[in-house]
């Protein structure tokens, strides 16, 4: 049986990962391919690179990054971050991605998904979605978060799935950083329309959250987390092994 | 020498690095001649198997790797590179392959059941079903990365191992020196390093 996966994300700006993180065992925490390494030997079963810098120097560092990760990382790596263009797929391929996670540059540009979807296949394109609740609809905003773009979220999902993505991270504005749980209801919706793999994004605190996401929506393959792994508040050994016993197929 | 086919399908970073991790030396060719006379054959492929069978054929390479497993070079299709060695494949149209191994290619939504998702992506179990070298450093229930549509069918007694994905799955084939995987060894942690490792040193 096809295994619910575990993905930590990492955040990396000017070649090194942001937000603090304490591990033992770790000599240098702050670097993303230590950190890569470190993740992969626990039990992760893909990782995401989210590109945050803005400056092309930083750009440079961060392809150096993705290439030296992907001579020491055997599991699939997902880059995000900046993505605007086919250039920019080919970029980040060329380094050693396996996916590709597209956010804004596909608001800007839904062409985009099926462009890269003709030249690449679907698997290749993850389209990554910030969803939140504005005046009783699932919302899309853009640029971090920051922006309401109109958009209602689970047309928007079911249009570009049709265009080509192959995969879909359901983030939801509403529950990141509350550690609360992910949000079911956001999930289950977009389950219902879509066929693709949804990866849950947003509101995990503890090991429970994740039992909790898979027992409940089904149709998720996959929960991504940063920081609740990060400060090792969740060890993805542990979570995996808690999985296990919970009868939800895990990868150990 | 090892090589590495190299027939303008796919991305051949990863499969790169990871020979390079378990230490093995490979190259990379496009020239037909190294492929007929290398010790062992890699056969690579993402993408669509008409696209794939047509550049092999183009480049030469179809008629090289066929001289060279017909003279006992070992030779290990990985993905859509599995995919081509069967007799046919039903992806958009109906294809010839190599014919290295019986059996044909059929879509995914033909043998699963309805409601699950295609592709397949993610990690899965597998299934022995025959004693193959390729498994030598590996247990049986170890999980390795799939990324597919279409899957092999009616392959009989070359079938090395399966997946359960609503219905079981080829994962695996093996007859003689001819070996092939459904699934990415490349991006398959450890287990997939020790498959790669086995092919390379055990075969």
């Amino acid at each position: 049986m096809i295994t619910k996966r575990i993905i930590p994300c990492l955040d990396v700006k000017d070649g090194r990962v942001v937000k603090g993180i304490n591990f033992k065992g770790l000599n240098d925490v702050a670097s993303p391919v230590e950190l890569a390494e470190y993740y992969s030997s626990c039990g992760a079963d893909e990782l995401v690179f989210y590109d945050i810098t803005a400056s092309s120097d930083g750009r440079k560092l961060f392809t150096d990054i993705l290439t030296e990760t992907a001579r020491r990382v055997f599991i699939p790596l997902t880059v995000g971050g900046g993505i605007n263009s086919v250039d920019d797929f080919d970029r980040v391929l060329k380094c050693g991605a396996d996916k590709v996670s597209v956010n804004s540059g596909a608001i800007k540009d839904p062409s985009l998904v099926e462009k890269a979807a003709k030249l690449y296949g679907s698997q290749c394109v993850v389209l990554s979605a910030d969803i939140k609740r504005v005046d009783g609809e699932f919302r899309i905003f853009a640029k971090g978060g920051r922006e309401d773009t109109g958009l209602e979220a689970i047309s928007w999902i079911k249009r570009c799935v049709d265009l080509g993505a192959g995969e879909i991270v359901v983030n939801s504005i509403d529950t990141d950083g509350v550690k609360k749980g992910f949000d079911l209801e956001m999930l289950k919706q977009v389950c219902d329309v879509v066929n693709v793999p949804v990866i849950a994004s947003g509101g995990a605190g503890a090991i429970e959250d994740f039992i909790t996401l898979f027992n409940s929506v089904p149709g998720v393959d996959a929960g991504l987390a940063a920081s609740i792994f990060h400060f090792g508040e969740v060890q993805i050994k542990d979570l995996k092994l808690e999985m296990k016993k919970a009868g939800i197929p895990s990868r150990l | 020498m090892t090589v590495i086919v190299d027939y303008g399908v796919g991305n051949l970073f990863s499969l790169r690095s990871s020979f390079a991790a378990i230490g093995t030396d490979v190259s990379f060719t496009k020239d037909p001649k190294i492929v007929e006379t290398a010790d062992k054959i890699i056969l690579p492929g993402v993408g669509a198997f008409c696209d794939a069978s047509q550049k092999l054929r183009e480049t030469g390479m179809q008629e090289a790797v066929l001289n060279a497993a017909a003279k006992g070079t070992p030779l290990l299709g990985v993905c859509l590179g599995m995919q081509l060695l069967f007799d046919r494949s039903f992806e958009n149209g109906e294809y010839e392959g190599l014919g290295l191994i019986k059996g044909d290619v059929i879509g995914l939504k033909d043998i699963i059941p309805q409601g699950l998702k295609i592709p397949q992506i993610g990690w899965n179990a597998l299934s022995f079903t025959k004693d193959c070298p390729l498994f030598n450093r590996i247990n049986e229930g170890d999980c390795v990365y799939f990324v597919h549509s279409y899957a092999a069918v009616g392959v009989e007694d070359a079938l090395a191992a399966t997946t359960e994905y609503g219905a079981i799955v080829t994962a695996a084939v093996q007859k003689d020196n001819i070996f092939g995987c459904q699934f990415h060894p490349e991006k398959s942690g450890e287990v997939g390093l020790n498959i790669l490792k086995a092919f390379c040193e055990d075969i």
